[in-house]
Order: structure tokens, then C-alpha cells, then sequence
């Protein structure tokens, strides 16, 4: 059997006095697509960065497609990629001029061939002369997303892919994202606040809270549990909860 | 695996690649290339310079004896102190235009390792340097009758040693810039002026109190323009004096590096390469 995409052990990142994330166990399985969702604070960026060896982290160890993430990262990371809305590429750089440096960064072979193929695939070829810091958010959601699939990832790691996105472009972002995965059998782990887009997505969710995994399964699974008919709802009983909680400490 | 996939795996596992480096040095060109007040900023200030320390020592070169023996020792030294000067900020505008364009988390996600990307900042410093200095070293000759290109081979050693050294400091910064971010931006123009007084860019060492000279000595500048001047004034190449600038810029060199590499780290520990920008 092939092992997990992903396996976390015991995975804690303190900060100071604060707690980010607390002795997370979980895998992730190959060619699965995996959100990880919670409020904010929850401990999802935290995580995602230690994944991508951003963040060191203070105990316990991370794999990634058989790599030690903490000692070894640059054997996996060739492997890996990642898209956010939060982390920009370069304003003043063309779309053309930023791809044909994250493909040299990526050893991409033929890479005009690789980069006008993508810029194709993603419907980039008329602004491919613009600044990127000109472009709509769907449009340099796009070039994120071309960004981050330039070394055909075995992993892609998204943090809120379609954000500030209309509902269009959100859902031609989405069906991309489903195509690329079946086609490439790639793996996708995603931060993500928005639940329709869990449910379409995703067959595995990982419900985060102070740092740790409070509940786990297939939107189905969570759904069911809940007594709830959307995955909305249930991130909100959770959410209402954790309020309730707090309010009566 | 498919083979595209292997290869960019093999390529990507690499510990050492060119290709990510001028990969860097592309960013930072196609930036330049297309922004023409960047292109005017390197070469503003130290073409004002010139035009100023060219009148200075015109008038200085009948006023003074001691600028009468050698006419181009202040704008030598000007020119010199540009070079340092720029070579520093070269390193550090490079880091904070990956800052200012929130582009950390990106190159550090790719294989890039901490040491290439040191290596691209200080080519791009050498490439900043040269833009800068050049034009005001070229209007130097039809305007003041005076060529710093005229000290020869010296000159290629007082700025290759003065460019290491402004690449030490460069780096040094940067290890700050990566721990404060945008907080510590001014440091990127202004550190380097401390050491103006003591490099005895406009006047020998000796004028400086005893204590001071000691302190003086433990950078690579003032054996620099200590040697400059031999050449100007007595048309001597002191290799004592370039011996001990080389040693000295490689120990800060090494100290540079080591705290860029060592900050990179720490902004590991604390998470911090994703929470630049202003």
C-alpha cells in the first residue's frame, strides 16, 4: 500500500505563551482532497506552513509523500506546491516574466513550452504582458493557481483558493482544481472558510479548533453526525459551540 | 512518476543550482527593466555627488596643497564610498522589494535554498553598483578632466574589496530585515553611515583621535582609501594595505552570511516568512 501524502505525528507549535497547534496526529491519503477547516486562529495556517516547512515546529515530526519535512525538505519540495491569496507574487512583473521565474526556480524543463501551455490551459494567454499587480482577483487567482501547478505537483496546498472570487470565476477555479486532481492524481490539502466549496470538493474534512483536530470525515459523514442538512450548518454548530464554550469559562 | 515530474524532482534536489539563481537575478532585472524611476534612483545620487565633490575640488585644487597634488583624490573617494554604499543597498532593496511584494513564502516554498538566494542579492548588488557608479564616473571625465579609470588596476581591487564588503553589510541587514520586516527598513539606508566618519573616505586616518583609529582599522574601508591616496598621491599600490582589507572582508563576509543563514532559521522558528509585507 502506497503510504499517506501526508503524515503528522504528535505536531505542536508553541509560540511564546500561545499554542498554535497541539500534538496533531493525522494522514493524508494519496490522491485525496483534504480541507482543513476552523475559525480563525484555529491553527490551520500554522499547520499548512509546518507542512511546507515554512514554520519549524517546536515537537513532533512531519511527512510529506515519504519525506522528513523538518530534515529534508528540499527532497520533497520539487514535489510540492502552493497557492493563497495572502502570499503575492511580484506587482511589477508580468505574468510571463513571474512564471518564467518560478519555472527556473523549479528546474522546469522546456519551460516557454510548459508556461504557454499552462497560461493556455488557464485562460491567461491575453494578459500575459500585463503587470500582475494590474490583473482583477480572478484573473491573478489564475496566475497563482498557473504558479502552482508549473512543477506538476504530486501535493498542492491551497489556502482559500477561491477567495474574494465571484461566483463564476470561484466555480471555474473549482472545476479546474477537480480536473487537474483526476488528472495528475494529485493530492490536495485546503484551508477554506467556504463550505460549498468543501462539500463539492472534498472527500475527507478535518474540523480544527485551539490547535487541534476536534472532528474528522466525508462532508456526508459530518452531515450525518450533525443531524444537519449542509456542511454549513455544521461548521456553524461547531462555531456556536466553541462560542458557548468560551462564554461560559 | 511521470518523467517531467522526475526531472524537476532531480533538478529541484540539487544542492546547488545556477539556474534558481539567475532565476532570482531575472526577477530582479525584468523589475528594473521595467521601471525607470528605480533605473534614475541608482544612478541620482551618485551623479549629484560627483557634480558636487567635482566643484569642491576644483576649488580645493587652488586653495588647498594638499588636494593640489592629486585633483581627483576627493572624487575618487567619493566614487569609492558610492561603490560601498550602493553595493550595500543592492543586498538590502533587493530583500525588501521580495518584502514590499509579499514574495517570501513563494521562493521559499520553491526549492531555492537560503545561499542561493544570498548569492542572486549580491549579484544584483553588483549589478545595482555598476548602474549606479558608472554614469557618474563616465560624467566625471568631460566635465572635471578626470577619469578614475586612469588608477587602472588598483581601482578593480579597491572595488572589488569595498563591493564585498558593502555585500557583508548588505547581508547583515537583511538578517535584520528578515527578523523585523518593515520595521527595520530605514536600517537599509542608514547603517552604513556610521562607518562614513571612520573610513577616512575625504581624509587620512591619523586625523582621528587614537582610540578612534583603533576602531577604524577593524574595518576593510579605511585600508581602502589609505590606499587610494598612496596611489594618487605617491603612485603606489600598497599590497600590505589590500591584504588586510581582503582578510577583514572575509571575515565579515563570513559573519554576513551567517547571520542571513542563522535569520532565515530563526524566521523559521517563529513563522515569520509569512507575515512580511507592510
Amino acid at each position: 500500500m502506497l503510504e499517506p501524502a501526508i503524515r503528522v505525528t504528535r505536531l505542536t507549535k508553541r509560540y511564546k505563551t500561545v499554542l498554535a497547534v497541539a500534538a496533531l496526529d493525522f494522514e493524508v491519503t494519496r490522491g485525496s482532497v483534504t480541507a482543513l477547516l476552523g475559525g480563525n486562529g484555529a491553527g490551520k495556517t500554522t499547520t499548512l506552513s509546518m507542512i511546507m516547512g515554512l514554520v519549524l515546529p517546536t515537537s513532533g515530526a512531519i511527512e510529506v509523500l515519504g519525506q522528513d519535512m523538518v530534515h529534508h525538505r528540499y527532497r520533497v519540495l520539487p514535489r510540492m506546491n502552493f497557492s493563497s491569496p495572502y502570499v503575492e507574487l511580484p506587482r511589477s512583473l508580468t505574468v510571463q516574466e513571474n512564471l518564467a521565474v518560478f519555472a527556473r526556480l523549479y528546474g522546469i524543463p522546456d519551460r516557454t513550452k510548459a508556461c504557454a501551455r499552462l497560461a493556455e490551459e488557464l485562460d491567461l494567454t491575453a494578459f500575459l504582458k500585463r503587470a500582475t499587480g494590474t490583473l482583477s482577483a480572478g484573473e491573478k487567482t489564475r496566475v497563482m493557481l498557473a504558479k502552482s501547478l508549473l512543477n506538476q505537483p504530486e501535493l498542492l496546498l491551497l489556502d482559500e483558493p477561491t477567495a474574494s472570487l465571484d461566483p463564476d470565476s470561484a466555480d471555474w477555479i473549482r472545476t479546474y482544481l477537480q480536473d487537474y486532481q483526476r488528472r495528475y492524481g494529485a493530492t490536495v490539502l485546503m484551508a477554506s472558510h467556504n463550505m460549498l466549496e468543501v462539500e463539492r470538493m472534498c472527500d475527507d474534512v478535518m474540523v480544527m479548533r485551539e490547535g487541534k483536530i476536534e472532528h474528522r470525515g466525508t462532508p456526508a459523514e459530518l452531515i450525518r453526525q450533525f443531524g444537519r442538512d449542509t456542511l454549513e450548518e455544521v461548521y456553524l454548530d461547531i462555531h456556536r459551540r466553541e462560542g458557548g464554550a468560551r462564554a461560559a469559562q | 512518476m511521470s518523467a517531467f515530474r522526475d526531472k524537476v524532482s532531480r533538478a529541484g534536489a540539487h544542492g546547488f543550482s545556477p539556474t534558481r539563481i539567475s532565476a532570482m537575478v531575472m526577477r530582479h532585472v525584468y523589475l528594473l527593466r521595467r521601471s525607470w524611476p528605480r533605473l534614475l534612483e541608482l544612478a541620482y545620487w551618485p551623479i549629484v555627488q560627483v557634480l558636487l565633490w567635482g566643484f569642491i575640488s576644483k576649488f580645493f585644487a587652488t586653495n588647498s596643497t594638499w588636494v593640489a597634488q592629486a585633483a581627483g583624490v576627493l572624487l575618487a573617494g567619493v566614487l569609492l564610498w558610492d561603490v560601498l554604499f550602493r553595493s550595500q543597498l543592492g543586498v538590502t532593496i533587493s530583500l525588501l522589494e521580495e518584502l514590499w511584494s509579499r514574495n517570501l513564502g513563494h521562493l521559499f516554498i520553491s526549492p531555492l535554498r537560503p545561499y542561493e538566494l544570498c548569492i542572486s542579492l549580491t549579484t544584483m548588488s553588483l549589478i545595482r553598483t555598476l548602474i549606479g557608479i558608472l554614469p557618474a564616473a563616465l560624467i566625471a571625465i568631460p566635465l572635471y578632466e578626470y577619469s578614475i579609470f586612469d588608477m587602472g588596476l588598483p581601482l578593480l581591487a579597491f572595488f572589488s574589496t569595498l563591493l564585498v564588503f558593502g555585500w557583508a553589510l548588505g547581508l547583515a541587514i537583511a538578517a535584520v530585515l528578515i527578523r523585523l520586516g518593515m520595521a527595520a527598513e530605514n536600517l537599509a539606508w542608514l547603517l552604513v553611515f556610521v562607518l562614513a566618519p571612520i573610513s577616512g573616505i575625504y581624509y587620512p586616518i591619523d586625523v582621528l583621535p587614537g582610540w578612534v583609529q583603533v576602531i577604524a582599522w577593524m574595518f576593510p574601508a579605511p585600508y581602502v582609501f589609505e590606499g587610494m591616496r598612496e596611489v594618487l598621491f605617491h603612485g603606489v599600490f600598497r599590497v600590505d594595505l589590500m591584504l588586510a582589507a581582503l582578510a577583514l572582508d572575509l571575515v565579515y563576509l563570513l559573519l554576513g552570511a551567517g547571520a542571513f543563514l542563522y535569520s532565515f532559521r530563526v524566521a523559521r522558528v517563529q513563522g515569520l516568512l509569512l507575515r512580511t509585507g507592510e
